[in-house]
């Protein structure tokens, strides 16, 4: 019994260090944006790996996507006789829901775990100890550019899915299923606002772009510096941050879409 | 060097795309495009029942939309809707003596006011009043009505 609390207290005693640590790792992180301004060269390169080897997977998914949600929504809708309303309802899940949390989760396994797995390696090759020995701050030097690279590329990323997607609904509803092209951009035009849908779904992206980059880059950071440890801290990644996104989400959604 | 060029380039198209992407929401997907919150005039109708009418549904005349319901109260003196509804500016020769009525678009579709000009000289300004309206058709009175008045023939 005494054992069970004792390990109990020191599972939440880790815990909170943990969120002390990643607390801390983060405002170093967010300050460290300000010195990497006038180096955009670092950006760049990370906005490279982060952002464009993530651009076909996203491009992809979300025309699959698009085309399963035009295909389910099209027999669900034609039992009612309002096949007229597909594209509201292909432009209102993708741009409210599956736009971003379906790019994030992508964006998770693809980015983030590739970037745990780096971070991770330099720091069990003692890359990141080597740095600080020529007094260069690793943290402002390798981990605040891809921060903020995950931060930039999460939003364009939703954004290309949700429009991807949309015309993939429309190549299956109105190319296959004979749709009328009109209605369904029409009554997209004329249901889907821009505040709500559209701004909204760009902020949930903001967030999980910013989580998930959180997660990935501090799980490398604080891996334990061994082949194992870097393997699990890739696995901590993509769990922890599945979790968050979709946690966040739930909690974003009924903040957002609470009244009408 | 050449590598970085490419890398530039690539970096390049993808925030374009990125952004091309957004633009694509805005514009063609959300109703951006028709959004006129400036530039028009408010105007104001008093229904007995504004059913399901919501703000933003649209205001038409001859079935062109040409607003949008802004606002609606209750008067708690007249126990009356209060529609405000935005007229686009480019629509300024409507009579003071329009009706405003609310119809169903549709059997199960949204709620719109649709404006029927009348034949009067002058023209609505804006805070202007609507004096002619008729009510929303709520279904489940009409269903109510219509079964009531076929058990009294049956008699």
């Amino acid at each position: 019994m005494l054992a069970f609390i004792q390990t109990l207290g020191k599972n939440t005693r880790a815990s909170f260090t943990k969120l002390g640590r990643a607390t801390f790792f983060l405002l170093h992180t967010i300050t460290g944006i300000i010195d990497i301004m006038p180096r955009p060269r670092l950006l760049l390169n990370q906005l490279y790996s982060v952002g464009v080897l993530s651009f076909l997977i996203i491009s992809i998914s979300g025309l699959f996507v698009g085309m399963v949600l035009g295909l389910q929504g099209y027999y669900i809708l034609s039992d009612f006789g309002a096949e007229e309303t597909l594209g509201v309802m292909v432009a209102a899940s993708l741009v409210r829901e599956l736009g971003p949390v379906v790019s994030a989760l992508l964006f998770a396994g693809r980015a983030g775990s590739a970037l745990t797995a780096e971070i991770g390696l330099m720091k069990a090759t003692e890359q990141l100890s080597g740095m600080e020995m020529m007094a260069v701050d690793p943290i402002k030097r390798i981990i605040s550019p891809r921060f903020l690279a995950g931060f930039i590329s999460m939003p364009l990323l939703a954004a290309l899915f949700s429009a991807i997607g949309i015309i993939g609904g429309q190549i299956v509803g109105t190319g296959l299923l004979g749709v009328d092209d009109g209605a369904y951009w029409s009554q997209m035009q004329a249901k889907i606002d821009f505040q709500d849908d559209i701004i909204n779904g760009v902020i949930k992206s903001l967030v999980f772009g910013f989580v998930s980059s959180w997660i990935a880059l501090f799980e490398g950071y604080d891996a334990v510096p061994t082949s194992e440890g870097v393997s699990r801290a890739t696995t901590r990644t993509v769990v922890n941050s599945a979790f968050s996104i979709l946690g966040l989400d739930f909690v974003l959604t009924a903040l957002m879409f609470g009244d009408d | 060097m050449q590598h970085s060029n490419t890398q530039d380039t690539l970096v390049g198209l993808f925030v374009a795309a990125g952004i091309a992407g957004l633009f694509f929401l805005a514009l063609q997907v959300s109703n951006l495009s028709s959004f006129t919150e400036q530039e028009g005039y408010t105007i104001t109708a008093r229904f007995e029942n504004s059913g399901g009418l919501k703000v933003k549904s649209p205001v038409s005349a001859a079935g062109v939309k040409i607003g949008q319901v802004s606002n609606i109260s209750f008067d708690p003196k007249t126990f009356e809707s209060i529609v405000k509804m935005r007229i686009n500016a480019e629509y300024k020769t409507i009579p003071e003596d329009t009706t405003a009525s609310i119809f169903t678009a549709g059997l199960l579709g949204e709620q719109y006011v649709s404006l029927e000009p009348g034949g009067a000289d002058e023209y609505l300004k804006d805070n202007g009043n609507i004096e002619i309206t008729q009510s929303a058709i709520i279904l489940e009175k009409a269903i109510g009505q219509f079964l009531f008045k076929s058990a009294e023939e049956k008699k």
